[in-house]
Protein backbone atom coordinates (compact mmCIF):
# COMPACT_ATOMS: atom_id res chain seq x y z
CA UNK A 1 0.00 0.00 0.00
CA UNK A 2 2.16 2.85 -1.24
CA UNK A 3 1.64 6.43 -0.04
CA UNK A 4 2.28 9.09 -2.62
CA UNK A 5 2.72 12.80 -1.92
CA UNK A 6 2.33 15.00 -4.98
CA UNK A 7 3.41 18.64 -4.69
CA UNK A 8 2.09 18.85 -1.15
CA UNK A 9 2.00 22.36 0.28
CA UNK A 10 0.54 23.14 3.67
CA UNK A 11 -0.05 26.50 5.35
CA UNK A 12 -0.93 26.93 8.99
CA UNK A 13 -3.60 29.57 9.59
CA UNK A 14 -3.98 30.58 5.96
CA UNK A 15 -5.29 34.09 5.39
CA UNK A 16 -4.28 35.44 8.81
CA UNK A 17 -1.31 37.63 9.74
CA UNK A 18 0.30 34.57 11.32
CA UNK A 19 0.18 32.37 8.21
CA UNK A 20 3.12 29.97 8.10
CA UNK A 21 4.12 27.69 5.26
CA UNK A 22 4.96 24.39 6.89
CA UNK A 23 5.35 22.27 3.77
CA UNK A 24 6.44 23.56 0.41
CA UNK A 25 5.97 21.44 -2.71
CA UNK A 26 6.86 18.10 -1.16
CA UNK A 27 6.91 15.14 -3.55
CA UNK A 28 7.74 11.65 -2.34
CA UNK A 29 6.52 8.07 -2.37
CA UNK A 30 6.60 5.65 0.52
CA UNK A 31 6.99 2.13 -0.84
CA UNK A 32 5.60 -1.06 0.61
CA UNK A 33 7.81 -2.62 3.24
CA UNK A 34 10.43 0.10 3.38
CA UNK A 35 11.84 1.75 6.49
CA UNK A 36 11.89 5.46 5.84
CA UNK A 37 13.74 7.82 8.15
CA UNK A 38 12.56 11.41 8.19
CA UNK A 39 15.07 13.91 9.54
CA UNK A 40 15.29 17.66 9.68
CA UNK A 41 15.86 20.45 12.19
CA UNK A 42 13.10 21.58 14.56
CA UNK A 43 10.35 23.35 12.67
CA UNK A 44 11.28 21.83 9.32
CA UNK A 45 7.81 20.34 8.84
CA UNK A 46 8.38 16.69 9.80
CA UNK A 47 5.42 16.46 12.15
CA UNK A 48 3.20 18.31 9.69
CA UNK A 49 4.24 15.92 6.97
CA UNK A 50 3.42 12.75 8.87
CA UNK A 51 -0.01 14.06 9.82
CA UNK A 52 -0.75 14.16 6.09
CA UNK A 53 -0.14 10.43 5.80
CA UNK A 54 -3.36 9.46 7.59
CA UNK A 55 -5.51 12.44 6.67
CA UNK A 56 -5.31 14.29 10.01
CA UNK A 57 -4.14 17.20 7.88
CA UNK A 58 -4.94 17.67 4.23
CA UNK A 59 -2.75 19.67 1.87
CA UNK A 60 -3.51 23.33 1.17
CA UNK A 61 -2.52 22.41 -2.38
CA UNK A 62 -1.26 19.19 -3.91
CA UNK A 63 -2.44 15.67 -3.19
CA UNK A 64 -1.75 12.78 -0.87
CA UNK A 65 -2.65 9.39 -2.31
CA UNK A 66 -2.85 6.49 0.12
CA UNK A 67 -3.21 3.28 -1.85
CA UNK A 68 -4.38 5.42 -4.75
CA UNK A 69 -7.07 7.21 -2.73
CA UNK A 70 -6.96 10.98 -2.34
CA UNK A 71 -7.16 11.92 1.36
CA UNK A 72 -8.91 15.14 0.42
CA UNK A 73 -11.68 13.42 -1.55
CA UNK A 74 -15.22 13.95 -0.30
CA UNK A 75 -16.45 10.92 1.57
CA UNK A 76 -12.96 9.49 1.98
CA UNK A 77 -13.14 6.77 4.62
CA UNK A 78 -10.88 8.46 7.16
CA UNK A 79 -11.37 5.83 9.83
CA UNK A 80 -10.22 3.09 7.51
CA UNK A 81 -7.34 5.27 6.42
CA UNK A 82 -6.29 5.76 10.03
CA UNK A 83 -6.52 2.04 10.62
CA UNK A 84 -4.21 1.33 7.69
CA UNK A 85 -1.75 4.08 8.54
CA UNK A 86 -1.05 3.86 12.27
CA UNK A 87 0.33 7.14 13.57
CA UNK A 88 2.18 7.26 16.87
CA UNK A 89 2.65 10.83 18.04
CA UNK A 90 5.58 12.21 19.96
CA UNK A 91 5.23 11.44 23.69
CA UNK A 92 2.34 9.12 22.90
CA UNK A 93 1.94 8.29 26.59
CA UNK A 94 0.15 11.65 26.92
CA UNK A 95 -2.82 10.17 25.07
CA UNK A 96 -3.33 7.28 27.48
CA UNK A 97 -6.55 7.78 29.44
CA UNK A 98 -8.25 4.50 30.32
CA UNK A 99 -8.26 2.89 33.74
CA UNK A 100 -6.41 -0.21 32.66
CA UNK A 101 -3.72 -1.00 30.14
CA UNK A 102 -6.09 -3.45 28.47
CA UNK A 103 -8.85 -0.87 28.03
CA UNK A 104 -6.47 1.67 26.61
CA UNK A 105 -5.00 -0.65 24.02
CA UNK A 106 -8.53 -1.77 23.13
CA UNK A 107 -9.59 1.84 22.43
CA UNK A 108 -8.47 1.80 18.80
CA UNK A 109 -10.00 -1.55 17.78
CA UNK A 110 -13.22 -0.61 19.61
CA UNK A 111 -13.50 2.57 17.58
CA UNK A 112 -13.03 0.51 14.44
CA UNK A 113 -15.97 -1.67 15.45
CA UNK A 114 -13.95 -4.83 15.94
CA UNK A 115 -16.10 -7.56 17.58
CA UNK A 116 -15.53 -8.05 21.31
CA UNK A 117 -13.97 -11.52 21.12
CA UNK A 118 -11.44 -10.35 18.56
CA UNK A 119 -10.48 -7.31 20.61
CA UNK A 120 -8.94 -9.41 23.35
CA UNK A 121 -6.95 -11.36 20.79
CA UNK A 122 -5.71 -8.12 19.22
CA UNK A 123 -4.75 -6.62 22.57
CA UNK A 124 -2.74 -9.73 23.50
CA UNK A 125 -1.07 -9.73 20.11
CA UNK A 126 -0.18 -6.03 20.31
CA UNK A 127 1.19 -6.39 23.83
CA UNK A 128 3.33 -9.32 22.73
CA UNK A 129 4.65 -7.31 19.77
CA UNK A 130 6.04 -4.64 22.08
CA UNK A 131 7.14 -7.07 24.78
CA UNK A 132 4.60 -6.20 27.47
CA UNK A 133 3.82 -9.12 29.80
CA UNK A 134 0.13 -10.12 30.12
CA UNK A 135 0.36 -9.45 33.84
CA UNK A 136 0.22 -5.70 33.14
CA UNK A 137 -3.14 -5.96 31.44
CA UNK A 138 -5.27 -5.09 34.46
CA UNK A 139 -2.90 -2.49 35.85
CA UNK A 140 -3.50 1.24 35.66
CA UNK A 141 -1.34 2.75 32.94
CA UNK A 142 -0.37 5.52 35.34
CA UNK A 143 1.55 3.04 37.51
CA UNK A 144 3.92 2.01 34.73
CA UNK A 145 7.44 3.21 33.97
CA UNK A 146 8.04 5.71 31.17
CA UNK A 147 9.33 3.08 28.77
CA UNK A 148 6.46 0.70 29.52
CA UNK A 149 3.89 3.45 29.11
CA UNK A 150 5.30 4.37 25.74
CA UNK A 151 5.05 0.75 24.67
CA UNK A 152 1.41 0.69 25.83
CA UNK A 153 0.76 3.67 23.56
CA UNK A 154 2.55 1.95 20.69
CA UNK A 155 0.50 -1.20 21.30
CA UNK A 156 -2.64 0.94 21.19
CA UNK A 157 -1.84 1.78 17.58
CA UNK A 158 -0.61 -1.71 16.66
CA UNK A 159 -3.89 -3.20 17.91
CA UNK A 160 -5.54 -1.57 14.91
CA UNK A 161 -3.31 -3.79 12.72
CA UNK A 162 -1.97 -1.02 10.50
CA UNK A 163 -0.06 -1.68 7.31
CA UNK A 164 2.08 1.40 7.70
CA UNK A 165 3.45 2.50 11.06
CA UNK A 166 4.38 6.16 11.37
CA UNK A 167 6.37 7.19 14.44
CA UNK A 168 7.23 10.71 15.58
CA UNK A 169 10.45 10.54 17.60
CA UNK A 170 9.60 7.29 19.33
CA UNK A 171 12.64 7.44 21.62
CA UNK A 172 12.37 11.06 22.81
CA UNK A 173 12.73 11.39 26.55
CA UNK A 174 13.41 7.71 27.26
CA UNK A 175 16.39 6.35 29.18
CA UNK A 176 18.99 4.33 27.23
CA UNK A 177 17.38 1.00 28.11
CA UNK A 178 13.93 2.25 27.13
CA UNK A 179 15.33 3.56 23.85
CA UNK A 180 17.05 0.29 23.03
CA UNK A 181 13.92 -1.70 23.77
CA UNK A 182 11.56 0.42 21.73
CA UNK A 183 13.94 0.54 18.76
CA UNK A 184 14.32 -3.24 18.95
CA UNK A 185 10.55 -3.65 18.77
CA UNK A 186 10.27 -1.24 15.86
CA UNK A 187 12.98 -3.11 13.99
CA UNK A 188 11.21 -6.44 14.56
CA UNK A 189 7.90 -4.95 13.41
CA UNK A 190 9.58 -3.85 10.22
CA UNK A 191 11.08 -7.29 9.73
CA UNK A 192 7.57 -8.75 10.02
CA UNK A 193 6.63 -6.74 6.94
CA UNK A 194 5.29 -3.49 8.33
CA UNK A 195 6.16 -0.34 6.40
CA UNK A 196 7.76 2.08 8.87
CA UNK A 197 8.15 5.83 8.68
CA UNK A 198 10.18 7.21 11.58
CA UNK A 199 10.91 10.81 12.47
CA UNK A 200 14.07 11.17 14.51
CA UNK A 201 16.62 13.64 15.72
CA UNK A 202 19.07 10.89 16.44
CA UNK A 203 21.28 10.30 13.43
CA UNK A 204 22.70 7.03 14.80
CA UNK A 205 19.20 5.60 15.12
CA UNK A 206 18.12 6.34 11.58
CA UNK A 207 21.52 5.40 10.14
CA UNK A 208 21.17 1.97 11.68
CA UNK A 209 17.51 1.30 10.98
CA UNK A 210 16.34 3.12 7.86
CA UNK A 211 16.59 1.90 4.26
CA UNK A 212 16.09 5.41 2.98
CA UNK A 213 16.30 8.89 4.45
CA UNK A 214 14.45 12.04 3.55
CA UNK A 215 15.86 15.31 4.84
CA UNK A 216 13.49 18.24 5.33
CA UNK A 217 14.42 21.87 5.86
CA UNK A 218 11.96 24.78 5.92
CA UNK A 219 9.23 22.53 4.59
CA UNK A 220 11.21 21.37 1.57
CA UNK A 221 12.95 18.11 0.78
CA UNK A 222 16.62 19.00 0.53
CA UNK A 223 18.09 15.52 0.32
CA UNK A 224 16.94 11.95 -0.01
CA UNK A 225 18.61 8.61 -0.54
CA UNK A 226 20.15 5.74 1.36
CA UNK A 227 21.69 6.66 4.73
CA UNK A 228 25.12 6.24 3.13
CA UNK A 229 24.32 8.69 0.37
CA UNK A 230 22.73 11.18 2.74
CA UNK A 231 25.44 11.11 5.38
CA UNK A 232 28.08 11.60 2.67
CA UNK A 233 26.72 15.17 2.54
CA UNK A 234 28.07 16.11 5.95
CA UNK A 235 28.58 19.78 5.13
CA UNK A 236 25.06 20.26 3.79
CA UNK A 237 23.57 18.52 6.81
CA UNK A 238 25.60 20.64 9.19
CA UNK A 239 24.63 23.81 7.37
CA UNK A 240 20.94 23.16 8.11
CA UNK A 241 21.66 22.30 11.74
CA UNK A 242 21.80 18.52 11.50
CA UNK A 243 24.66 16.19 12.12
CA UNK A 244 26.18 12.94 10.92
CA UNK A 245 26.67 9.87 13.11
CA UNK A 246 29.66 10.05 15.45
CA UNK A 247 31.37 7.03 13.90
CA UNK A 248 31.09 8.57 10.45
CA UNK A 249 32.65 11.72 11.86
CA UNK A 250 35.47 9.72 13.40
CA UNK A 251 36.25 7.96 10.10
CA UNK A 252 36.34 11.31 8.30
CA UNK A 253 38.74 12.59 10.93
CA UNK A 254 40.97 9.54 10.54
CA UNK A 255 41.06 10.02 6.81
CA UNK A 256 41.97 13.67 7.26
CA UNK A 257 44.92 12.51 9.36
CA UNK A 258 46.15 10.27 6.62
CA UNK A 259 44.50 6.89 7.16
CA UNK A 260 43.08 5.72 3.82
CA UNK A 261 39.86 4.36 5.38
CA UNK A 262 36.34 4.48 3.93
CA UNK A 263 34.28 7.34 5.32
CA UNK A 264 30.81 6.06 4.37
CA UNK A 265 30.66 4.03 7.55
CA UNK A 266 27.49 4.26 9.64
CA UNK A 267 27.77 1.84 12.54
CA UNK A 268 30.31 0.91 15.15
CA UNK A 269 30.57 -2.62 13.74
CA UNK A 270 31.37 -1.33 10.27
CA UNK A 271 33.94 1.06 11.69
CA UNK A 272 35.56 -1.77 13.61
CA UNK A 273 35.81 -3.90 10.49
CA UNK A 274 37.17 -1.08 8.38
CA UNK A 275 39.80 -0.09 10.90
CA UNK A 276 40.83 -3.71 11.45
CA UNK A 277 41.15 -4.16 7.69
CA UNK A 278 43.39 -1.15 7.49
CA UNK A 279 45.49 -2.16 10.46
CA UNK A 280 45.95 -5.67 9.08
CA UNK A 281 47.22 -4.06 5.88
CA UNK A 282 49.85 -2.02 7.64
CA UNK A 283 51.69 -5.02 9.03
CA UNK A 284 53.26 -3.21 11.90
CA UNK A 285 49.81 -2.78 13.32
CA UNK A 286 49.37 0.88 13.09
CA UNK A 287 50.27 4.35 13.84
CA UNK A 288 51.54 5.84 17.00
CA UNK B 1 -9.66 22.37 14.18
CA UNK B 2 -9.43 23.89 17.62
CA UNK B 3 -7.18 26.70 16.48
CA UNK B 4 -10.17 28.64 15.20
CA UNK B 5 -11.10 29.50 18.76
CA UNK B 6 -9.46 32.78 19.63
CA UNK B 7 -9.68 34.06 23.17
CA UNK B 8 -6.71 36.35 23.52
CA UNK B 9 -7.59 38.31 20.41
CA UNK B 10 -4.85 40.94 20.45
CA UNK B 11 -4.50 42.52 17.00
CA UNK B 12 -0.88 43.58 16.62
CA UNK B 13 -0.56 46.89 14.79
CA UNK B 14 0.96 50.20 15.87
CA UNK B 15 -1.54 52.91 16.65
CA UNK B 16 -2.35 55.64 19.13
CA UNK B 17 -4.80 53.39 20.90
CA UNK B 18 -2.32 50.49 21.06
CA UNK B 19 0.35 52.64 22.66
CA UNK B 20 -1.96 54.07 25.31
CA UNK B 21 -1.46 53.18 28.95
CA UNK B 22 -3.54 50.07 29.78
CA UNK B 23 -4.75 51.76 32.99
CA UNK B 24 -6.16 54.64 30.97
CA UNK B 25 -7.80 52.21 28.58
CA UNK B 26 -9.37 50.20 31.39
CA UNK B 27 -10.62 53.40 33.01
CA UNK B 28 -12.07 54.67 29.72
CA UNK B 29 -13.75 51.34 29.03
CA UNK B 30 -15.26 51.27 32.52
CA UNK B 31 -16.62 54.81 32.26
CA UNK B 32 -17.89 54.01 28.77
CA UNK B 33 -19.80 50.95 30.01
CA UNK B 34 -21.42 52.84 32.87
CA UNK B 35 -22.43 55.71 30.60
CA UNK B 36 -23.83 53.28 28.05
CA UNK B 37 -26.32 52.20 30.71
CA UNK B 38 -27.06 55.80 31.66
CA UNK B 39 -28.06 56.54 28.08
CA UNK B 40 -31.78 55.91 27.61
CA UNK B 41 -32.49 56.99 24.04
CA UNK B 42 -31.03 56.63 20.57
CA UNK B 43 -29.44 60.11 20.68
CA UNK B 44 -27.31 58.96 23.58
CA UNK B 45 -26.29 55.91 21.58
CA UNK B 46 -25.47 58.05 18.61
CA UNK B 47 -23.00 59.98 20.74
CA UNK B 48 -21.54 56.80 22.24
CA UNK B 49 -21.44 55.17 18.82
CA UNK B 50 -19.51 58.09 17.37
CA UNK B 51 -17.06 57.89 20.25
CA UNK B 52 -16.61 54.17 19.60
CA UNK B 53 -16.15 54.73 15.85
CA UNK B 54 -13.50 57.33 16.57
CA UNK B 55 -11.70 54.86 18.84
CA UNK B 56 -11.82 52.10 16.21
CA UNK B 57 -10.51 54.42 13.49
CA UNK B 58 -7.66 55.56 15.72
CA UNK B 59 -6.84 51.96 16.66
CA UNK B 60 -6.24 51.00 12.99
CA UNK B 61 -7.92 47.65 13.67
CA UNK B 62 -9.80 46.71 10.47
CA UNK B 63 -13.58 46.97 10.74
CA UNK B 64 -14.23 43.38 9.79
CA UNK B 65 -12.13 42.26 12.76
CA UNK B 66 -14.10 44.48 15.14
CA UNK B 67 -17.43 43.38 13.72
CA UNK B 68 -16.37 39.74 13.98
CA UNK B 69 -16.22 40.10 17.76
CA UNK B 70 -20.00 40.51 17.82
CA UNK B 71 -20.59 37.21 16.07
CA UNK B 72 -20.37 34.93 19.13
CA UNK B 73 -23.06 37.08 20.78
CA UNK B 74 -25.39 36.94 17.79
CA UNK B 75 -27.59 34.33 19.42
CA UNK B 76 -28.07 36.40 22.56
CA UNK B 77 -28.78 39.47 20.44
CA UNK B 78 -31.51 37.75 18.45
CA UNK B 79 -32.87 36.15 21.59
CA UNK B 80 -33.11 39.56 23.29
CA UNK B 81 -34.74 41.14 20.27
CA UNK B 82 -37.37 38.38 19.98
CA UNK B 83 -38.17 38.41 23.71
CA UNK B 84 -38.69 42.17 23.72
CA UNK B 85 -40.65 42.09 20.50
CA UNK B 86 -43.25 39.72 21.87
CA UNK B 87 -43.30 40.47 25.57
CA UNK B 88 -43.54 44.28 25.65
CA UNK B 89 -47.10 45.59 25.90
CA UNK B 90 -48.14 48.30 23.43
CA UNK B 91 -49.71 48.96 20.02
CA UNK B 92 -49.94 45.79 17.94
CA UNK B 93 -47.43 45.31 15.11
CA UNK B 94 -48.53 41.83 13.97
CA UNK B 95 -49.89 38.61 15.45
CA UNK B 96 -48.33 35.19 15.15
CA UNK B 97 -50.63 32.52 16.56
CA UNK B 98 -51.01 33.07 20.28
CA UNK B 99 -48.32 35.74 20.55
CA UNK B 100 -48.43 39.39 19.61
CA UNK B 101 -45.56 41.55 18.47
CA UNK B 102 -45.76 45.21 19.42
CA UNK B 103 -44.27 48.44 18.12
CA UNK B 104 -42.89 49.30 21.50
CA UNK B 105 -41.41 45.81 21.67
CA UNK B 106 -39.62 46.36 18.39
CA UNK B 107 -38.24 49.72 19.52
CA UNK B 108 -37.28 48.35 22.92
CA UNK B 109 -35.60 45.30 21.35
CA UNK B 110 -33.62 47.42 18.90
CA UNK B 111 -32.66 49.74 21.74
CA UNK B 112 -31.27 46.98 23.94
CA UNK B 113 -29.67 45.34 20.91
CA UNK B 114 -27.87 48.53 19.94
CA UNK B 115 -26.65 48.92 23.48
CA UNK B 116 -25.26 45.37 23.47
CA UNK B 117 -23.55 45.76 20.10
CA UNK B 118 -21.84 49.01 21.13
CA UNK B 119 -20.87 47.42 24.44
CA UNK B 120 -19.33 44.33 22.85
CA UNK B 121 -17.52 46.25 20.14
CA UNK B 122 -16.02 48.76 22.52
CA UNK B 123 -14.90 46.29 25.14
CA UNK B 124 -13.48 44.06 22.40
CA UNK B 125 -11.47 47.02 21.25
CA UNK B 126 -9.81 47.01 24.65
CA UNK B 127 -8.60 43.43 24.21
CA UNK B 128 -7.85 43.95 20.53
CA UNK B 129 -5.47 46.80 21.25
CA UNK B 130 -4.00 45.70 24.57
CA UNK B 131 -1.83 42.62 24.91
CA UNK B 132 -2.84 40.27 27.73
CA UNK B 133 0.32 41.13 29.67
CA UNK B 134 -0.38 44.87 29.51
CA UNK B 135 -3.96 44.21 30.41
CA UNK B 136 -3.14 42.34 33.59
CA UNK B 137 -0.46 44.85 34.52
CA UNK B 138 -3.01 47.61 34.13
CA UNK B 139 -5.63 45.69 36.02
CA UNK B 140 -3.26 45.11 38.90
CA UNK B 141 -2.78 48.86 39.25
CA UNK B 142 -6.43 49.67 38.79
CA UNK B 143 -7.34 47.18 41.53
CA UNK B 144 -4.64 48.41 43.91
CA UNK B 145 -6.93 50.86 45.77
CA UNK B 146 -9.19 47.92 46.64
CA UNK B 147 -6.41 46.04 48.41
CA UNK B 148 -7.44 47.86 51.60
CA UNK B 149 -10.77 46.11 51.32
CA UNK B 150 -8.94 42.81 51.21
CA UNK B 151 -8.84 42.37 47.43
CA UNK B 152 -5.61 40.49 46.67
CA UNK B 153 -4.85 42.61 43.62
CA UNK B 154 -1.42 41.21 42.86
CA UNK B 155 -2.49 37.60 43.21
CA UNK B 156 -5.53 38.19 41.02
CA UNK B 157 -3.39 39.76 38.34
CA UNK B 158 -0.84 36.95 38.57
CA UNK B 159 -3.57 34.33 38.26
CA UNK B 160 -4.92 36.07 35.20
CA UNK B 161 -1.49 36.35 33.65
CA UNK B 162 -0.87 32.66 34.18
CA UNK B 163 -4.30 31.68 32.91
CA UNK B 164 -3.88 33.79 29.79
CA UNK B 165 -0.37 32.50 29.29
CA UNK B 166 -1.56 28.90 29.31
CA UNK B 167 -4.65 29.21 27.15
CA UNK B 168 -2.71 28.80 23.89
CA UNK B 169 -0.59 26.05 25.43
CA UNK B 170 -3.64 24.10 26.54
CA UNK B 171 -5.36 24.62 23.20
CA UNK B 172 -2.31 23.27 21.43
CA UNK B 173 -2.20 20.36 23.82
CA UNK B 174 -5.90 19.66 23.29
CA UNK B 175 -5.33 19.76 19.54
CA UNK B 176 -2.46 17.31 19.84
CA UNK B 177 -4.34 14.86 22.06
CA UNK B 178 -7.41 15.10 19.89
CA UNK B 179 -5.36 14.20 16.84
CA UNK B 180 -3.66 11.37 18.67
CA UNK B 181 -7.05 9.91 19.58
CA UNK B 182 -8.38 10.47 16.08
CA UNK B 183 -5.38 8.52 14.84
CA UNK B 184 -6.79 5.70 16.97
CA UNK B 185 -10.16 6.05 15.28
CA UNK B 186 -11.85 8.30 17.85
CA UNK B 187 -14.69 10.46 16.59
CA UNK B 188 -15.32 13.86 18.15
CA UNK B 189 -17.64 15.27 15.56
CA UNK B 190 -20.65 13.01 15.12
CA UNK B 191 -23.26 11.41 17.34
CA UNK B 192 -25.85 12.96 19.64
CA UNK B 193 -25.05 15.22 22.60
CA UNK B 194 -24.75 12.39 25.12
CA UNK B 195 -22.44 10.35 22.92
CA UNK B 196 -20.35 13.35 22.11
CA UNK B 197 -19.98 14.22 25.78
CA UNK B 198 -18.94 10.65 26.51
CA UNK B 199 -16.47 10.74 23.64
CA UNK B 200 -14.72 13.66 25.30
CA UNK B 201 -13.19 11.45 28.00
CA UNK B 202 -10.24 10.46 25.79
CA UNK B 203 -9.53 14.16 25.38
CA UNK B 204 -10.28 15.51 28.83
CA UNK B 205 -8.53 12.89 30.97
CA UNK B 206 -5.11 13.38 29.36
CA UNK B 207 -5.65 17.13 29.21
CA UNK B 208 -6.31 17.36 32.95
CA UNK B 209 -3.40 15.08 33.76
CA UNK B 210 -1.04 17.31 31.83
CA UNK B 211 -2.57 20.56 33.12
CA UNK B 212 -2.01 19.46 36.72
CA UNK B 213 1.53 18.40 35.92
CA UNK B 214 2.18 21.75 34.30
CA UNK B 215 0.74 23.63 37.26
CA UNK B 216 3.01 21.69 39.59
CA UNK B 217 6.07 22.36 37.50
CA UNK B 218 5.21 26.03 37.16
CA UNK B 219 4.83 26.44 40.92
CA UNK B 220 8.23 24.82 41.43
CA UNK B 221 9.87 26.95 38.75
CA UNK B 222 8.42 30.11 40.30
CA UNK B 223 9.60 29.15 43.76
CA UNK B 224 13.02 28.28 42.36
CA UNK B 225 13.19 31.89 41.22
CA UNK B 226 12.20 33.13 44.67
CA UNK B 227 8.71 34.29 43.79
CA UNK B 228 6.83 35.23 46.95
CA UNK B 229 3.97 37.44 45.96
CA UNK B 230 3.63 41.08 45.10
CA UNK B 231 5.33 42.75 48.05
CA UNK B 232 8.37 44.75 47.03
CA UNK B 233 8.13 43.53 43.50
CA UNK B 234 9.15 45.96 40.77
CA UNK B 235 8.16 45.98 37.13
CA UNK B 236 10.36 45.63 34.11
CA UNK B 237 8.04 47.84 32.11
CA UNK B 238 6.87 50.79 34.19
CA UNK B 239 3.48 52.06 33.16
CA UNK B 240 3.41 55.74 32.32
CA UNK B 241 0.53 58.01 31.41
CA UNK B 242 1.11 60.22 28.38
CA UNK B 243 -0.78 62.98 26.67
CA UNK B 244 -2.88 60.59 24.58
CA UNK B 245 -4.06 58.92 27.79
CA UNK B 246 -5.19 62.17 29.39
CA UNK B 247 -6.86 63.26 26.14
CA UNK B 248 -8.66 59.92 25.96
CA UNK B 249 -9.94 60.20 29.51
CA UNK B 250 -11.00 63.78 28.89
CA UNK B 251 -12.88 62.74 25.75
CA UNK B 252 -14.77 59.97 27.51
CA UNK B 253 -15.69 62.36 30.32
CA UNK B 254 -16.96 64.90 27.76
CA UNK B 255 -18.94 62.16 26.04
CA UNK B 256 -20.43 61.22 29.41
CA UNK B 257 -21.55 64.76 30.06
CA UNK B 258 -23.08 64.90 26.59
CA UNK B 259 -24.95 61.63 27.19
CA UNK B 260 -26.34 62.89 30.49
CA UNK B 261 -27.49 66.06 28.71
CA UNK B 262 -29.12 64.05 25.91
CA UNK B 263 -30.81 61.83 28.46
CA UNK B 264 -32.40 64.80 30.18
CA UNK B 265 -33.30 66.55 26.94
CA UNK B 266 -34.93 63.69 25.03
CA UNK B 267 -36.05 61.33 27.78
CA UNK B 268 -36.53 57.56 27.53
CA UNK B 269 -37.02 55.91 24.18
CA UNK B 270 -40.40 54.62 25.29
CA UNK B 271 -42.35 56.68 27.73
CA UNK B 272 -42.74 55.17 31.15
CA UNK B 273 -39.53 53.13 30.98
CA UNK B 274 -36.09 53.98 32.26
Amino acid sequence: MPIELQHVTYDYMPGTPSQVRALDDVCMTIQDGEFLGLIGPTGSGKSTLIQHLNGLLVPTSGRVLVDGLDTRAKGADLRRLRQKVGLVFQYPEDQVFEETVYEDIAFGPKNLGVPAEEIEERVREAMALVGLPDSLMKRSPFELSGGQLRRVALAGVLAMRPEVLVLDEPTAGLDPLGKREILGHIRRLHERGLTVVMVSHNMEEVARLADRLVVLDHGRIVLSGTPREVFAQGELLESIGLDIPDVTKMMRELRKRGWPVRTDVLTLEEAYEEISRYLAGTKAGGVR
Amino acid sequence: MIRGVIIGQYYPVRSTVHSMDPRAKILIATIFMVVLFVGNNFYCFLAMGLFAVLAVVLSKVPWHVVIRTVRPMLFILIFTLVLHLFLTPGPVLFRMGPVTATWSGLVQGLFIGTRLVILIMFTSLLTLTTSPVELTDGLEDVLRPFSRLGVPHHELAMMMTIALRFIPTLLEEADRIMKAQMARGADFQSGNMLNRARNLAPLLVPLFVSAFRRADELALAMEARCYRGGEGRTRMKKLEMHRADYVGILLVVLASVLVVYLRIKFGPVIRGTV
